[in-house]
């Protein structure tokens, strides 16, 4: 957002800033200082929080937000039982926080709210964050796997019907592919949030310096950057939902292999 | 690139925060509040079914008894229907038998009054025989000069009389 001699820097909007604690709060030798990252999954939560909440009136007949947020933990819950059966049902608290958390997150995060002076960061576009979403998933996955299966879980890299030579190939690229999981699960959010924020950040920046340059093809410049920049707030939103969406889909699909093998 | 440029100094602060808040909220609202409302849903669902279940028995309950009602209105009319035959049946006799008394009542009127006309004609043919044989007698006397038995005079008016 710094436009410094009239450059608009598209990174600037993820850098990160302690906001306080950032010399006395250590854990274990670590600097746990208190971030605008932090400050953003902290009102990402508590909108979730009064989000849930004010769909708990436990009515019979449900007002329109009861019935919003009933019809999100219904989502979840067909998800869950559509890719998992009926042993689903357990991880509907799990991946109804991961969906929830990321998709406010997300939605936050494109909210025009630095009109207002407060500046959104959006903590998805940064992979030390959907890292620690992306490894607690794969470990779940793991922990799930072995307590169910045992070593038997290993049959889940050799599929059903592979000719006994090419299980050795076989065995090595699922396993390859397997390992992949984590960071592909925690790169695809980062990756996606991240493109969209600085396209935004880009054409913002040729619509000021568009208009800057006087006049000539600067404002035409300006007015089709603006344009496009309208349909790609539109296209963000929905790709906000849809990475929560994969997210939580992909980490239920791995549940699936953890939970019934193949 | 901020997110690698800054990776150093913040990773255990995002890391650290992000569990934190993560943890937090799949506490509060995973395994807090989530469950809470998914049991509002399977109430609403339950009480829906059940209330299908009970519109259901309640129609099953209502054909037995309109299947029940019609069985004994049946019943009923076939039995109204045997009372009126036995009624009529009842009447018809009745009425003959009052026909038969009535007409043997009559019949026997009738076969008295006939005895009683049988007798008056008897009684008035000989009472004519008695005045006849009387008259023939004074005929005779008077003309013939004659007197007649009685007894042959009656004879001979019979036979006149009768032919």
């Amino acid at each position: 957002m710094a436009a410094e001699q009239g450059k608009v820097d598209p990174m600037h909007q993820f850098s990160i800033h302690p906001m306080f604690g950032t010399d006395g709060w250590e854990l274990a030798g670590y600097n746990i200082a208190f971030t605008n990252s932090a400050l953003w999954m902290i009102i990402a939560a508590v909108g979730l929080i009064l989000f849930v909440w004010g769909g708990m009136k436990r009515e019979l007949v449900p007002g329109r937000w009861q019935m919003a947020v009933e019809s999100m933990t219904g989502f979840v819950d067909s998800m869950l039982a559509a890719n998992i059966g009926p042993a689903g049902k357990k991880y509907v608290p799990y991946i109804f926080s991961l969906f929830m958390f990321i998709l406010f997150a997300n939605v936050l995060g494109l909210m025009p709210l630095a009109l207002f002076g407060i500046h959104p960061f959006t903590f998805t576009s940064h992979f030390s964050a959907t890292g620690v979403l992306a490894i607690m998933s794969f470990s779940i996955v793991l922990i799930v796997g072995f307590w169910k299966h045992g070593f038997h879980f290993f049959s889940l890299f050799v599929p059903h019907g592979t000719p006994l030579p090419m299980i050795p190939l076989i065995f090595v690229i699922e396993l390859v592919s397997f390992l992949v999981r984590p960071f592909s699960l925690g790169l695809r959010l980062f990756v996606a949030m991240m493109a969209g924020h600085v396209l935004l950040e880009v054409l913002s920046g040729f619509v000021i310096n568009g208009v800057n340059a006087g006049l000539g093809i600067g404002p035409v410049v300006s007015l089709l950057s603006f344009l496009l920049m309208i349909a790609i707030c539109a296209l963000e939103i929905l790709v906000a939902g849809i990475q929560a969406y994969v997210f939580a889909l992909l980490t239920s699909l791995y549940l699936n292999d953890a939970e019934n093998l193949h | 690139m901020p997110q690698i440029a800054q990776l150093g100094e913040t990773y255990a602060s995002q890391i650290f925060w992000m569990l934190l808040v993560f943890g937090f909220i799949f506490f509060v609202v995973g395994r807090g509040m989530v469950p809470k409302v998914m049991q509002t849903v399977s109430m609403r669902d339950q009480q829906i079914s059940d209330d299908l279940a009970a519109a259901a028995a309640a129609r099953a309950q209502a054909d037995e008894e309109e299947e029940a009602w019609r069985k004994r209105e049946n019943a009923n009319r076939a039995k109204a229907q045997e009372i009126i035959a036995e009624a009529k049946a009842a009447a018809a006799r009745s009425t003959e038998a009052r026909l038969g008394e009535t007409n043997a009542r009559l019949d026997s009127q009738v076969s008295e009054a006939e005895g009683r006309i049988a007798t008056a004609r008897a009684g008035a043919l000989d009472e004519i025989e008695q005045v006849a044989t009387e008259a023939a007698n004074d005929i005779v006397e008077r003309l013939a000069g004659v007197k007649v038995d009685s007894a042959a005079a009656r004879a001979a008016v019979k036979e006149v009389l009768h032919g």
